[in-house]
């Protein structure tokens, strides 16, 4: 791939009808990397995009048995926000496709890094493809495996009229009737093993003859294992890419990439008093700084990670510089700091947190994923996120102290051991604000604050069911208000994500 | 001619000398068309004298492998797998950087696996009645590898005391990876459980092809192998223990009739059974399974590094050599007819009663006389059976490169 600077697009103009010959699917095993030139621009907006959307299978995954039809729903609804192939026939689908083939690959080379990273990203690109994949009609399903040279023969009506009884004896569940109507595939043993393996299929000289419906698991332990050892040859290759600077801060932060708004620019800045802090620390503050605030106040101090992830989110919800200095000085004072040496030492990394000391960046709030990854706690600090770094009987015995219900607890503790920590505390918000959804998909402590004010002000109309859980009537009243609500930030984000501001918002490290 | 195992120091020489087949041995490991470094790199074990274990032995070629066997005489040969580096270098290569890349897919049946169900004999003794649940492994496991899996070169060899191995040579398959071998074993497996399980096969409603075969391979030899042979329902004590892997008590032990009967009057009670609870049993085919079907140790099969003895190696309790078994007299195979080590150096002192050579000759062999000694001897078949293996392999792979050529018009 060849990268221009500047926001001028050159990507390969194919002529007309042309253009379909090179993405004739909308699904794709990503084999081939893409081979045009592509804006520097595009090649951000491109990752970031992908990287949304893949975050957004991954809460879905959690939040709804795969496959179901919300889940169906609502990954639709995703993929056509951010312009992916989600129909699989449409025609006018060569850009969606063209950008699904160059975010994929772009990806990988952020992801490949670590084995964390590549796990994370081959789950994610998984259950995106099981997605696409169980949408194909049958004869769309033998195109695309002709295409990407699967080509598992479907058996003739003769081969299967002679091996019929066998057929049925080796596929449970299925009686002689289903069996003449369901395609059966040749497929390679090696290809099908956990069936071969526990004898759920017809075995016959090395192949095995697999019903349709079970194609879908042999086709993605393929498209695993593809992946998987493409990401493999990507680190290896790694090292002459991140030498191109232009991409190495981008790649870098995009395996720790937020996605949402950044909570700069506040809008409600000076709505906030200094002595509605501890209050508002109970009701709307995430569990980080409701910690981070309750440690400054026990211990009339906080060291220097606990001071930068709390003045920052204090910063988002509205403090300003003179309440910011005024709020440390005074739990300062209480402890062995005296006001000289706070004017002297404290006040000026306040003052630099607000952009008005040195290189003035204005820095923004951490969000979610950069305290999850970035600083993790030692002994005496009180930062990083509870669900990530606490251990799980403390953070357990403080739950009960927070009078959290032991059902809920338990449903939070799944959560962390699932190192599902965001959706933890997407939990613990359901639960202190006693809600049955909590709406939105948590990235932000901000975004936390920001909604649980707006909850409380009676600015959401969440109805909790006692009795039925999953009431659609209820779902879709909250449905109903959350896309209105989320939307405007969705389009604040596209216009901030451009190329001048992502260097400014990735160089605060 | 009874063997001694005392006497093994002084019949080894002569055994690696004049009896084992060096030549057919050398070109199965060759296996035609591969690089040189493909022999290099497979590892050999000894068991020398006073229990000396020696891994990570590797030869540059079967001549080199030939002298030093003929030098240190070994009681018993393994062979592993193919490696990434010389084997006998191994230390010498970063750590993690040494791997075994390569081997035969093996299986190994052992008789003491079959000790719950077999009453003429225990542990490493074998008789001719129970030598038949090798006969009837060898025939399931056999159809399965060929007509399921596609596998085409099969060596099956007699261990030389209570069991068989096989070793399947296609090239394709000597480069699976553990989970794939791991897989086919657990295809082949439906007796499960250890001495606390009472019942060890039970069968789902449905009956996948892979049991049905097996179940008529083993009905042949039921009624001779079960009821008269082991004579499963002929007293009090296997009768119970006949009876406890049936759904319900349904059934009486009679000291009038014999097995034969009592399986007779077995099955239509079950019929019975069946046709007045309306439930789902195959009682009879699980016992029949439990009783004959193959048990396989998945450890041996699953490793790609893991050692096997050689075929014709000697064991050094009984002095029988590893034999390969004809598949085509599967059912005429006595392990009590296989050359003991000891009558084939008797053998030999016969043949070269009118020749003026000395045993402790130590000359280098002299090629046709010395290394075709084995032609006049019992081992002779078997090593006939030998070479038939290695000939069909030839042939496959000669075909391949024909229809390989062919298609790329390469003449």
């Amino acid at each position: 791939m060849q990268f221009y600077r500047g926001n001028r697009l050159k990507c390969a103009r194919l002529a007309g009808d042309r253009r379909g010959d090179r993405y004739p699917h909308s699904l794709q095993f990503y084999l081939q990397p893409p081979t045009e030139n592509i804006s520097l621009s595009e090649f951000e907006s491109f990752a970031v995009d992908r990287l949304k959307l893949l975050k957004v299978v991954e809460n879905l995954g959690v939040s709804y048995l795969k496959g179901s039809p919300e889940y169906k729903s609502k990954l639709e609804m995703e993929l056509k926000k951010l312009k992916f192939p989600y129909r699989a026939l449409a025609e006018e689908d060569y850009d969606a496709r063209r950008k699904d083939h160059l975010s994929h690959f772009i990806l990988r080379l952020a992801y490949c890094q670590s084995e964390e990273l590549r796990r994370w990203f081959i789950q994610q690109e998984m259950d995106l493809f099981r997605y696409r994949f169980t949408e194909l009609t049958e004869d769309l399903i033998k195109n695309f495996l002709t295409y990407v040279n699967l080509a598992y023969n479907a058996i003739s009506k003769e081969e299967k009229d002679t091996c019929a009884d066998k057929l049925v004896n080796s596929t449970p569940g299925f009686s002689g009737a289903k069996v003449v109507d369901m395609a059966y595939y040749k497929v390679p043993w090696s290809h099908a093993v956990d069936l071969v393996r526990t004898r759920r299929i017809y075995l016959h000289d090395g192949f095995a003859f697999v019903p349709h419906q079970d194609l879908v698991a042999i086709v993605l332990n393929n498209y695993r294992t593809n992946l998987s050892k493409a990401l493999a040859l990507t680190a290896r290759s790694l090292p002459v890419v991140q030498s191109d600077e232009r991409l190495q801060p981008l790649l870098n932060h995009l395996s720790h990439a937020y996605v949402g708004p950044d909570y700069s620019i506040q809008k409600n800045t000076g709505k906030i008093s200094l002595e509605q802090i501890d209050a508002l620390s109970v009701k709307s503050f995430p569990l980080c700084m409701r910690q981070l605030h309750k440690a400054l106040r026990d211990n009339h101090h906080l060291r220097h990670g606990g001071r930068m992830q709390y003045g920052l989110f204090l910063k988002g919800i509205g403090l300003t510089l003179e309440q910011a200095l005024q709020f440390w000085k005074s739990e300062f004072i209480r402890g062995k700091v005296d006001a000289d040496k706070f004017d002297k030492g404290y006040a000026y990394s306040i003052r630099h947190n607000y952009g008005k000391e040195g290189k003035r960046t204005d820095y923004t709030p951490y969000s979610c994923m950069k305290i999850i990854l970035s600083n993790p706690p030692s002994q005496g600090d009180y930062h990083g996120c509870p669900f990530r770094h606490s251990d799980p009987e403390l953070l357990k015995q403080k739950l009960q102290s927070y009078k959290i219900s032991p059902t809920g607890i338990t449903q939070v503790l799944d959560l962390v051991k699932g190192m599902h920590y965001q959706l933890a505390c997407q939990k613990y918000f359901e639960l202190i604000h006693d809600v049955d959804d909590i709406g939105f998909s948590l990235n932000h402590p901000n975004q936390y604050f920001a909604e649980s004010q707006k909850l409380l002000s009676g600015g959401r109309e969440i109805k909790k069911e006692r009795n039925q859980p999953e009431n659609s009537q209820a779902k879709q009243s909250s449905q109903k208000s959350t896309p209105a609500s989320s939307t405007p930030s969705c389009s604040n984000t596209k216009a901030e994500i451009k190329l001048e501001e992502l260097e400014d918002y990735f160089t605060e490290d | 001619m009874s063997f001694e195992p005392g006497s093994l120091p002084d019949l080894l020489p002569l055994y690696y000398r004049r009896l084992f087949p060096f030549g057919p041995y050398g070109r199965w490991l060759r296996y035609g068309g591969v690089p040189k470094s493909y022999f290099e790199n497979r590892e050999f074990s000894f068991t020398l004298r006073d229990d000396i274990y020696v891994r990570y032995q590797s030869f540059s070629n079967p001549q080199e492998l030939e002298r030093e066997i003929q030098k240190t005489n070994p009681y018993k040969i393994d062979i592993g797998a193919v490696y990434s580096h010389r084997p006998n270098q191994h230390n010498t290569v970063h750590m993690g950087a040494f791997q075994a890349q390569e081997k035969e897919l093996v299986f190994d049946i052992d008789m003491t696996d079959y000790d719950d169900v077999r009453r003429c004999c225990s542990s490493a003794d074998i008789c001719p009645k129970c030598w038949t649940l090798m006969t009837i492994a060898i025939r399931i496991i056999d159809r399965a590898l060929t007509e399921d899996f596609g596998i085409r070169h099969r060596l099956w060899v007699y261990s030389g005391r209570r069991g068989v191995h096989c070793w399947v040579c296609d090239d394709g398959v000597r480069k699976w990876s553990s989970t794939l071998r791991s897989a086919v074993v657990e295809y082949l497996t439906l007796v499960k459980g250890g001495e606390d399980t009472i019942k060890k096969v039970t069968l789902g409603d449905t009956i996948h092809p892979f049991i049905s075969e097996s179940l008529s391979i083993v009905e042949k030899y039921f009624e001779d192998y079960a009821l008269v042979g082991q004579d499963i329902l002929g007293s009090r004590e296997s009768w119970d223990k006949v009876l406890a892997l049936l759904p319900e008590h349904i059934l009486f032990f009679n000291k009038k009739c014999n097995s034969i009967q009592h399986w007779e009057h077995l099955r239509k009670k079950m019929e019975k059974y069946r046709g007045s609870s309306k439930k789902v049993s195959y009682a009879e085919k699980e016992i029949m399974l439990q009783y004959c079907f193959p048990r396989l140790d998945i450890n041996v099969s699953k490793g790609v590094n893991h050692l096997l003895k050689s075929p014709f190696s000697v064991h050094p309790k009984t002095g029988r050599v590893s034999v390969p078994i004809d598949l085509k007299k599967v059912d005429e195979f006595d392990p009590f007819a296989v050359p003991t080590i000891s009558r084939l150096c008797h053998e030999l002192d016969t043949i070269n009663h009118d020749e003026n050579e000395a045993e402790e000759n130590e000359r280098e062999p002299e090629g046709p006389r010395r290394s075709r000694d084995y032609k006049k001897t019992s081992l002779a078949p078997y090593v006939r059976v030998f070479e038939e293996f290695l000939e069909e392999m030839d042939n496959f792979r000669k075909g391949e490169l024909l229809r390989i050529s062919d298609s790329k018009r390469d003449f």
